[in-house]
């Protein structure tokens, strides 16, 4: 049993959840491809951003005139940690059928990831307030394009938990209920690789170049 | 069921699949703090060091798919080569922008 095919990505119910199992693999198989085309977005994004901070920053401030990095190095780790967290909601979705495990984690991400979002929208308005706004160069204007594109995504990402741990207590721990938390988990961690591109091509590249 | 790991066969699965997600974690945690620390402590030359802040990008993307999205080659359905591609267009996409792009630029100047 332990060397089975995984049938779809993330964490597989396998031989916990036969039946749930087999229900996954066309839902997530499908859910798959959306992140796959999400990913497309981006990276055309990435591209604009990456021609934009070097040609398109007009009379407005440099990447490194603005960027704090100490604040991005924590929301980084904010972030790092929703997504070992929401690793621990999955390992106890699959293999602690009762308890508080689940939606203690899930919680716990939740609060991990609003904190996440929490130093963005800060970093924001320490920008909007030193006059580096998005209308003021090509720069500017593809960077929060690129990184708000992704807080909201993640944002989404907390409604859909919230929604989760409704459904949750509503309905209980059913296929369905299931199947949605592993898509959740996908979404999420995939925005976690989005968000190693932002803090190296966009964070440490800026500071650097 | 008390909340203790459910079947027999299941435990030995369960420290597999916590194992994962540990080491994941602990070397995403790690190949972040290199990078960080790379630009905040300035180590090695500018170019070096932006070549070395892009390969750690993709070893720590790398680890995310196999520890996090669990995406292997024993994957039953096309998940891996789903991914590949997906690199291979968004490498057209982002490297031909960028090149054509710069090169414009240079050639405005």
């Amino acid at each position: 049993m332990n060397t089975s095919p995984l049938s779809h990505p993330g964490l597989n119910l396998g031989s916990v959840d036969e039946y749930s199992h087999e229900e996954a693999e066309p839902v997530i198989f499908g859910f798959w491809i959306f992140l796959m085309a999400d990913l497309v977005l981006f990276a055309l994004l990435f591209a604009t951003y990456a021609t934009m901070s070097v040609q398109g920053q007009a009379d407005g401030p440099s990447p490194a005139d603005i960027f704090d990095l100490s604040s991005a190095f924590i929301g980084t780790m904010l972030l790092l940690a929703s997504s070992i967290t929401f690793g621990m909601a999955s390992l106890a979705l699959k293999y602690r059928a009762d308890g508080p495990h689940l939606v203690l984690w899930l919680v716990l991400t939740f609060i991990l990831g609003a904190g996440f979002i929490g130093m963005e929208l800060r970093d924001f308005m320490t920008m909007i307030a030193q006059g580096a706004v998005p209308q003021l160069s090509g720069f500017l204007s593809s960077f929060y394009l690129l990184v708000a594109t992704h807080g909201i995504h993640v944002t989404a990402g907390l409604i859909w938990m919230i929604v989760l741990l409704i459904q949750l207590r509503v309905m209980g721990r059913t296929t369905t209920v299931k199947l949605r938390i592993m898509r959740l988990a996908l979404f999420w961690h995939m925005l976690d690789i989005v968000w190693v591109c932002i803090f190296s091509f966009v964070y440490l590249y800026g500071v650097t170049l | 069921m008390n909340g203790e790991p459910t079947t027999g066969g299941a435990v030995e699965t369960y420290e597999k699949d916590f194992r994962s997600y540990c080491i994941g974690g602990a070397l995403a945690l790690v190949l972040t703090a290199i990078a960080f620390a790379l630009v905040a402590f300035e180590i090695l030359p500018v170019f070096e060091r932006l070549v070395a802040i892009a390969l750690l990008a993709v070893v720590q993307i790398v680890v995310h798919f196999r520890y996090f999205l669990h995406i292997s080659w024993h994957s039953h359905r096309d998940d891996l080569q789903l991914v590949l591609f997906t690199s291979l267009i968004l490498f057209l996409m982002v490297g031909g922008t960028i090149w054509i792009l710069f090169n414009l630029h240079s050639r405005m100047m």
